[in-house]
């Protein structure tokens, strides 16, 4: 009697890991298209709905913890705003003078495409779930392919760059945030204008780093890094232009100029989003540059 | 414990619930930074209560929801939650531990196994990663955070299973120490 359950408990327990096994190496092994990729998503499409609901029932009780929290942290957050207004000030009449001047060179290239996001056709999605693991940065937002959401385009909030949609079904999206370990984004700092890319700090969640930044002692603490975006119809960038990622927080440097890490801190608050927009047609102003006008 | 159809609706209520609600909320309430990640208190809390086999398949059912639900690497959350449930539901059979605060021990054990694992799984992986200091400092204010939480979710989940359990060992052993074991009021 007391062998019988011994093997079953040692038999229960193989077979459990064995399917796990099986599962991970069939997964990490196919494609995105795959069989078991395919049934995620259609599950996913399942309980999406049954999250949302679930989101929207305990949001009060969400709110209430965040509001505790919220207290809290107010006095910090206040001191530290201080010195950010007093750095935005300064900000702002460097900005002025930079705008003036973008005025003028944007009216020499004669670029009709000057609109702000809503070029891009954004869809609002309300983010109802959200993975609680390190490595995986990822939001799941109530926009799907019937409301024109594709992967690959890009996310983005009040604050700036938040990620790009990693999957899609047809009434829901999964959002990889930019601090996602798969993430990655040509960017260039504002100010001094050096290109670079994008990637998260891997094992140090929440942080990015700008990489492979040609003339990366002219990037410093405190700059602004914006998306690239790029002109080549060859090779797109899906990201446009000019979107904040967010601002270089801290340089630290090696002994050569490869050693050098920039630190960069993102615009947007990824562990408070409420809602997101997903820019749908990404690559308008590039089709707008490219276009030659029709002769009449 | 046999596998009767109460005993499975409940557990699949207790995993669905307490995923559910781990998405939806408890996954967008950060203190110090990090959420609290409620899978492993749940599933040490049933293997705990209920022993290493509705353990392990309860661990495992746990890490496959959560795993779909997120569009992650199906398996590794099933692996890592399966040895917790197993490990947890052997403590329970070999030793039958009966402190009160035995469920906070194990919910930070499990929350560690679980953190660890997991990590270690990513690395296995291939995930080209240092063991940065933020990353250590993550693991140990989650499981600080789960270990306050141990106890309200053990005893959750103990409410929500006690019409499948045998006795609290402390009642348990209380009786036989005044009855000699022989009460006719045992259900053990």
């Amino acid at each position: 009697m007391y062998d019988k359950a011994v093997r079953r408990r040692r038999a229960v327990l193989a077979v459990l890991v064995a399917l796990s096994l099986t599962l991970l190496t069939a997964y990490f092994g196919e494609s995105s298209s795959g069989g078991l990729h395919s049934v995620q998503r259609g599950a996913m499409e399942v309980l999406a709905p049954i999250q949302e609901g679930a989101n929207r029932v305990v949001k009060p009780f969400r709110d209430l913890f965040g509001w505790f929290g919220s207290t809290l942290d107010a006095k910090d957050e206040r001191d530290k705003l201080k010195k950010e207004r007093d750095a935005l000030r300064q900000q702002v009449t460097e900005l002025q003078v930079d705008g003036s001047e973008n005025k003028q060179l944007r009216s020499l290239l004669d670029i009709n495409t000057a609109g702000g996001m809503k070029a891009y056709e954004p869809v609002i999605g309300r983010v109802f779930a959200r993975s609680p693991s390190t490595w995986y940065s990822t939001v799941e937002i109530n926009k799907g392919s019937s409301d024109g959401v594709r992967p690959d385009q890009p996310v983005i909030n009040g604050e700036g760059l938040v990620g790009k949609v990693k999957s899609v079904s047809d009434g829901n999206a999964i959002v990889m945030l930019l601090t996602d370990q798969e993430f990655g984004v040509s960017a260039k700092a504002a100010r001094s204008g050096e290109p670079g890319s994008i990637d998260p700090a891997v094992g140090a969640p929440g942080d990015l780093l700008l990489e492979l930044v040609p003339r990366g002692k002219l990037v410093t603490k405190g700059e602004r890094i914006v998306t690239a975006g790029t002109v080549s119809t060859r090779l797109k960038s899906l990201f446009p232009p000019g979107i904040l990622i967010g601002t270089v927080h801290r340089v630290d440097e090696g002994e050569g100029e490869l050693d050098r890490r920039i630190h960069v801190r993102p615009a947007a608050d990824l562990r408070r989003l409420e809602f997101v927009e997903v820019l749908t047609k990404p690559g308008t102003d590039l089709r707008a540059a490219t276009t030659p006008t029709p002769t009449p | 414990m046999t596998a009767t159809r109460p005993a499975i609706a409940r557990l699949v209520a207790l995993g669905l619930l307490g995923s559910i609600l781990q998405l939806t909320a408890v996954a967008q309430i950060t203190v110090f930074g990090v959420p609290a990640d409620l899978s492993p208190l749940l599933v040490a809390a049933v293997g705990l209560l209920m022993g290493s086999v509705p353990g392990a398949l309860f661990g495992f059912s746990v890490g496959l929801f959560v795993d779909t639900a997120l569009l992650q690497t199906l398996g590794i959350s099933s692996l890592v939650l399966t040895a917790v449930g197993y490990w947890a539901g052997r403590l329970r059979e070999l030793r039958d531990p009966a402190h009160g605060l035995v469920p906070v021990a194990i919910g930070a054990l499990a929350t560690a196994v679980y953190a660890i694992g997991f990590s270690v799984m990513q690395f296995l992986l291939g995930v080209d990663a240092p063991v940065s200091l933020l990353l250590v400092r993550q693991i140990l204010l989650t499981i600080i955070l789960n270990t306050l939480l141990a106890l309200p979710v053990y005893l959750l989940v103990r409410r929500v299973l006690s019409p499948l359990l045998p006795d609290d060992p402390r009642r348990r052993r209380r009786r036989a120490y005044t009855t000699g074991g022989l009460s006719p009021l045992s259900r053990a």
